[in-house]
């Protein structure tokens, strides 16, 4: 495997995030709301999940998911020139952007061509990752999100916190206040499915006004050029069916060989992201409507994105490239489930957002190159996994590629601790005056303020100084 | 397991081989007692060693041990944590299983170890040495040690995360503390992580510091009193996390609660 090596790429995290990635950590610790809202959601999926692998043998599916993601990565290239015949044969136009500001660039540009005014969105994490919603807007258009969670998020004006559930650490009496806000009454519904009809209402209109949709892919089926879209709302089955134009934007790594791995892939999806066994429509889109066909959009576009993806092939970190984008291991994750999504400052929170946000920007990007640091390694994520991404492993190594002053400094004091740690008589000696430390600052078997590196321990916790630990 | 069947193997006495087939009175193994014991504390290791040897173990503590590095490999500096891991490597060469009282330090052997040392000259010691490791409560379990009665409890048990989740291991603490007669009362969520994660306690202490306070939270409602687990950087996490905020919660190593 060769190593892989930095690029300069246009920015994949926010860049109106304010504070260190530890400030921002401190500051949801201190939201009880929110930890709230994180909990009953994390619960929730856990008791989804447990029953999935109960019942579904979810476990057992994992490692076949393993294996057709691993293989879809190696055989890329040819995966990717095979989608691209199909969809073109199938009457879609197919577009490969090197990087987002390309793939930006071709949606505002035919939007303009075809005098589009609103385009219709459902949810993606890859036109989130471009930066899409900025782009359309700057070039004069509306931009209106179909999806439940996103649309709530662009009443909020907020960043998601969820690669599947963006508005996940909202609650109910949040969301109405919101939708009270943006209609300009207070004759908004509090209950679950008063405020789903609201949204439902408001934004039907908006497809009416749409002249183009767009939409992410969560799978391309390369031997028949189809593009898979899974969803629970139905909103993208309109998005994707009722403006004119469609256009589906797709991470380069999002294809598999056939509708045999398609299958199995889409199965485990669901069952990973949301805890159950079926998500509420599988869209499966095949090149725009045909002279037969009674629906669909007169053009279709498939957007292909890099980002940086490619050059992640063949190195220690090939296998992020596996993501199906299920958000498992965001929920297992203890620091999501306490800091929430926002807090990482990229569209991708959690484990694979900490490991793939600063590979898609480049290891010395100021805003993610903390990120892989804000982890336990507890490996909950890797076990989560539906499709076996040893994302504590990824964390270690991606955490080797950063580059900042922090990671400077500690690769010095590293390199001094090597240095001592490495002979038995200097380890002894380091210990012995460790010990002596120890024991002048806490007399009572307790230290609250330890020198140098020691001071991030005793900031929070005392060290004890005798063993076992005085009450 | 390997290693102590080479050693049954030069022995004479083929009869006994069958009838003891882990030849409990001439196991001879390695004692890791990582740094963080040599740090904090030194009772940890020493337990281990009374524990093994109650067993019939015959205990070897390399003098010349300091670290498995894995402070270093997990801030991401691979190329320090090896210059000390093949300090470790030559420690720990020979045929012995190498016992370590730590589910997070054997991890790093087990698990890390042939990632670091791919491709370099020492790749097939680490092998070998990532095979002849095992934690401690793994290598009672493992050969059906009784070490005779310990502490009556109760106890609640923390699972580290090392130890559950890349040794995949949840059963031999267990296990060790009933053979020991001790009481376990179990906690609420005792998979999930303390927060304490090495250099991550210092990076970011406040996040640490709040998954801290709900393991001890947990700890104390499981009605025990006291935390064990086979990993002494989180009880030192979780019992200072207690300490500074006030929660009433004793912790000890497992291999202390074994011992007495």
């Amino acid at each position: 495997m060769s190593t892989w090596r930095r690029r300069d790429a246009g920015g994949v995290a926010y860049s109106d995030v304010e504070g260190t990635l530890r400030e921002r950590t401190i500051v949801a610790l201190s939201d009880r709301t929110l930890r709230g809202n994180l909990d009953t959601a994390a619960t929730s999926w856990g008791e989804g999940r447990d029953a999935m692998r109960r019942d579904h043998g979810l476990d057992e599916m994992r490692e076949r998911a393993r294996e057709i993601r691993r293989q879809n990565i190696r055989d890329l290239p040819a995966l990717l020139s095979e989608m691209q015949a199909k969809v073109r044969e199938a009457g879609g136009t197919v577009v490969r952007a090197a990087d987002g500001a390309e793939a930006c660039r071709y949606i505002t540009g035919l939007a303009r061509a075809r005098g589009v005014r609103v385009v219709a969105k459902s949810k993606s994490m890859a036109t989130e990752e471009i930066k899409l919603n900025e782009a359309l807007e700057d070039a004069g258009l509306e931009v209106v999100e179909t999806d439940l969670g996103e649309w709530i998020l662009q009443l909020a004006e907020e960043h998601p916190s969820h690669i599947i559930a963006p508005a996940v650490h909202l609650n109910r009496s949040q969301v109405a206040d919101l939708f009270r806000e943006e209609a300009g009454t207070d004759d908004v519904p509090d209950d679950r499915e008063g405020l789903v009809a609201h949204a439902r209402v408001r934004l039907r209109e908006k497809f009416a006004q749409a002249g183009m949709g767009v939409s992410g892919v969560n799978l391309g089926v390369a031997s028949t050029g189809t593009v898979c879209i899974v969803e629970n709302e139905g909103n993208a089955r309109l998005v994707t069916s009722q403006p004119r134009i469609h256009v589906a934007v797709m991470g380069m790594e999002r294809v598999v060989a056939d509708w045999d791995q398609a299958a199995h892939i889409l199965q485990v999806l669901p069952m990973a992201a949301i805890g159950q066994d079926a998500a509420n429509y599988v869209n499966l889109i095949t090149g725009p409507r045909r002279e037969d066909e009674a629906d669909g959009p007169e053009e279709f576009h498939l957007v292909i994105v890099d980002g940086g993806r490619g050059a992640l092939r063949g190195t220690e970190f090939e296998e992020a490239l596996s993501c199906i984008r299920c958000g498992a291991c965001l929920y297992s994750c203890p620091m999501w489930r306490s800091v929430g999504g926002q807090a990482y400052g990229s569209p991708y929170s959690g484990p694979i957002g900490a490991v793939i946000t600063p590979l898609l920007e480049g290891p010395a990007s100021p805003a993610s190159r903390d990120l892989p640091f804000m982890s336990s390694l507890c490996g909950a994520c890797g076990e989560a996994c539906p499709v076996g991404i040893p994302l504590q492993d990824l964390l270690v190594r991606a955490r080797a590629r950063a580059s900042s002053p922090a990671t400077r400094t500690s690769g010095l004091a590293f390199r001094a601790w090597s240095r001592l740690w490495r002979h038995p008589s200097t380890y002894r000696t380091w210990m012995a005056g460790w010990r002596l430390m120890l024991r002048a600052r806490g007399k009572a078997g307790w230290a609250s303020h330890l020198p140098g590196p020691g001071a991030g321990w005793t900031q929070v916790r005392d060290m004890p100084t005798r063993w076992p630990p005085r009450r | 397991m390997r290693a102590t069947r080479q050693k049954g193997q030069d022995d004479s006495e083929g009869d006994t081989r069958a009838r003891y087939p882990t030849y409990t009175a001439r196991m001879r193994v390695l004692l890791m007692r990582t740094c963080l014991s040599d740090a904090v504390a030194p009772s940890v290791w020493k337990a281990t060693r009374r524990v093994l040897q109650r067993c019939g173990v015959e205990v070897t503590v390399p003098r010349s041990q300091t670290c498995c590095s894995q402070p270093a490999w997990t801030a991401g500096h691979p190329d320090q944590a090896r210059a000390v891991a093949r300090h470790t490597l030559k420690v720990f060469a020979g045929p012995e299983e190498v016992v370590v009282p730590s589910g997070s330090c054997a991890g790093m052997v087990v698990h890390a170890y042939p990632e670091m040392f791919k491709g370099e000259p020492e790749e097939e010691a680490a092998l070998d040495l990532a095979r002849r490791t095992i934690e401690f409560t793994q290598f009672l379990s493992k050969h059906g040690l009784d070490p005779g009665p310990g502490s009556s409890g109760p106890v609640t048990i923390h699972d580290s995360c090392h130890m559950l989740r890349v040794l995949d291991e949840s059963a031999s603490p267990r296990e060790a503390l009933e053979v020991a007669g001790c009481a376990v009362e179990e906690m609420e969520h005792t998979d999930r992580c303390c927060g304490f994660g090495g250099v991550f306690s210092i990076t970011f202490p406040e996040l640490s510091a709040r998954l801290g306070e709900e393991k001890a939270r947990a700890a104390v409602q499981s009605g025990a009193g006291e935390v064990t687990s086979c990993d002494l950087g989180c009880l030192m996490h979780i019992v200072g996390v207690a300490h500074r905020q006030g929660i009433p919660l004793r912790a000890r190593h497992i291999a202390e609660v074994l011992d007495r």
